[in-house]
């Protein structure tokens, strides 16, 4: 058992380890295939649920219970062993410290969502039929691949903040100081700095949704551009009154989930200031409280809330999805 | 995972290329505006600068970062002055303040399984929900398929205690697991949508003559299936190599990836950018190449799992 949980410097026993975990699922899809397959005439309901219950117990055990265990907990103190009500609540929308906290989140769920989206939305048409597509869509959509983290220190290097006087080295306030400005420390200052951190997440979900709406562009029947054509529709007028109307729904699609990306993204803001400096939004708030400040019960509720301002997202989504369907 | 999946998942209508790259050559002639082209390379390269600027200081010496910003390069270079080295990386893979090697490692060891693991458990699933009639399928699957809203945060603690009461928290298996658990709402999703596309009377064919449902699933099903498998494994490659938050809660220092540590670095080193763009490019390689060489099967996996085809 000790061999199975090791944890240290040996790789070779940790490659070994990975291997045999992966070999191990395999073999229990094995298993239960062969199970399923024994008996001369198996029930449906055995059958069925031989295939999909490994999966259903999984998710019951690690995302069902712990969920609504999450939901209890802050309804509990500090130490998950006392009922205090909706204490919790209570100081999450009270407490300035955190009233800062939620006021960036709603800033960043407006904004960042929108922005992302109206970039890619532009971009898309932009690059539609022009030359070297391929390469500039890649480079646009390269952001994506990289992790959150690599991005932030990408951008916090643009930021980067040398006195006056001294050669600057980050690029931003070479800029300010080619244009003879001052140079700034551009992180330190609220609101401006969620702004410039918004700004990497923007980098990398407008390839997203570049992507996303670039494909339904090219899905636009020939036709109705050709006829819009004829009609003497061009340039804007076209992106207006054809492009836009024709791709509503990818657009939905697109701008609900860089929304719900937006709310649980931490990585960002924990890389480029740690929350310091009146940055901090609920999905950060809800790890610096349990692990930094041992408030269990509050940051059950944080990450509670955080369920709840997806909802309201998700309806929206849905509802214009119906929407959509009903006119096809 | 981020995206809502509203609708069923239409693998692309295949059209026969003549056809396509025809309609292409003669759009591209009526529309092809020479200033929207020079526009759409400018942002694209305006795009890449700031990575491009990390890349080339992760190679210069780190005196050199910290008296002259990475533009100067260039003219330095004319002069033929040696400007780049691999020191940065040396110091941050090797050297025993920062170790990255061992990091690079784990990111290895996290991801693979987490992977294989949930597309095992998914396939199954898939299947289950897709062609074996059973009372309750629909429900369920419902239900698999509501769990999707479900952010992660709210899940995290109690997991964690619950590796706890097993004895299992430090060690892979954690971190393995809750990413299985994570991956399997979407997994099932795509799958069971690419699994529905395959012709129902190529299953039943199958079925009427005596193959079981091991046999339709390894010999129908399977075959059919790898594209949208590729799509899904590098998907969830990417998301478990740079998650950040899943490895912070379930590791441990022995068992952290990169991304963990580069993040840590970022924070208790931030102005030693010689060791900081090393560090970010390393933990940064093997996406990039995983993404560039497959991009092909991400973008359909993207377009499948968020917009109607």
């Amino acid at each position: 058992m000790d061999w199975l949980l090791y944890a240290g410097d040996d790789t070779g026993h940790k490659f070994l380890l990975m291997i045999i975990a992966i070999v191990l699922f395999v073999a229990l899809m094995g298993i239960i295939l062969f199970v399923v397959d024994r008996p001369r005439n198996p029930s449906r309901w055995f059958v069925g649920f031989g295939f999909v219950g490994a999966a259903l117990l999984l998710l019951t055990i690690g995302l069902v219970y712990p969920a609504i265990r999450t939901i209890i907990n802050s309804f509990m103190n500090r130490n998950s062993t006392e009922f205090v009500g909706l204490d919790n609540y209570i100081r999450a929308f009270t407490e300035p410290q955190f009233l800062i906290v939620l006021g960036n989140t709603a800033l960043w769920v407006l904004v960042a969502p929108l922005v992302a989206t109206f970039l890619g939305l532009v971009y898309a048409y932009l690059v539609d039929k022009s030359r070297f597509e391929a390469l500039a869509k890649g480079l646009v959509f390269l952001p994506m691949a990289i992790s959150m983290v690599g991005a932030s220190i990408i951008w916090k290097f643009v930021y980067e903040f040398k006195p006056a006087g001294v050669n600057q080295t980050g690029l931003l306030n070479q800029f300010i100081v080619w244009l003879g400005g001052e140079p700034q420390q551009f992180l330190l200052s609220r609101p401006l700095n969620t702004f410039l951190i918004m700004v990497v997440f923007i980098w990398i979900q407008a390839g997203f949704a570049m992507t996303l709406l670039s494909a339904s562009i090219k899905a636009i029947p020939d036709d109705i551009v050709e006829a819009a054509r004829l009609d003497g529709v061009s340039g804007v007028g076209m992106f207006w009154r054809i492009t836009i109307p024709s791709i509503r729904p990818a657009l939905v699609v697109v701008l609900t989930t860089i929304a719900m990306t937006t709310l649980k993204t931490f990585d960002i803001v924990r890389t480029m200031t740690a929350g310091q400096f009146n940055t901090s939004i609920v999905a950060l708030e809800f790890y610096d409280q349990r692990f930094r400040q041992n408030e269990a019960g509050l940051s059950a509720a944080l990450a509670v809330l955080l369920f709840v301002i997806v909802i309201p997202v998700i309806i929206y989504n849905v509802r214009q999805q119906r929407l959509s369907e009903d006119v096809r | 995972m981020s995206t809502v999946k509203t609708a069923d998942a239409a693998p692309e209508v295949p059209r026969s290329k003549a056809d396509i790259s025809g309609r292409a050559r003669k759009a591209r002639k009526a529309l092809s505006n020479p200033w929207a082209s020079t526009l759409a390379v400018v942002i694209a390269i305006l795009w890449t600068i700031p990575t491009v600027g990390l890349l080339i200081t992760s190679f210069r010496p780190e005196l050199d970062i910290r008296q002259s910003g990475w533009w100067t390069v260039f003219g330095s270079a004319f002069a033929g002055e040696g400007v780049f080295s691999l020191q940065n990386y040396e110091t941050a893979l090797f050297d025993g303040s920062t170790n990255l090697i061992v990091f690079f490692v784990n990111s290895f060891v996290v991801t693979l399984p987490a992977v294989f693991i949930p597309i095992t458990l998914a396939l199954l699933a898939a299947y289950g929900f897709a062609w074996v009639d059973f009372k309750g399928a629909d429900f369920l699957f419902i239900a698999v398929f509501a769990l999707q809203i479900v952010p992660i945060q709210i899940t995290l603690v109690p997991l964690l205690s619950a590796y706890v009461d097993l004895g299992i928290n430090g060690s892979f298996w954690t971190i393995w697991l809750s990413h299985s658990i994570f991956a399997l709402p979407l997994a099932i999703f795509l799958l069971h949508n690419f699994m529905k596309e395959i012709p129902r009377s190529l299953v039943e064919a199958a079925r009427m003559d005596g193959a079981g449902h091991v046999q339709v699933f390894f010999r129908v099903v399977l075959p059919l299936l790898t594209p949208a498998l590729a799509a899904f494994a590098i998907f969830q490659f990417l998301w478990v190599w740079n998650d950040l938050l899943v490895a912070l809660v379930m590791g441990d220092l022995n068992t952290f990836p990169l991304t963990v540590r580069v993040a840590e670095l970022a924070g208790s080193r931030g102005g030693d950018w010689h060791v900081l763009s090393a560090g970010a490019f390393i933990s940064m390689i093997v996406p990039l190449i995983v993404f560039l060489s497959l991009q092909r099967y991400f973008v359909r996996g993207l377009l499948a799992g968020s917009v109607k085809g």
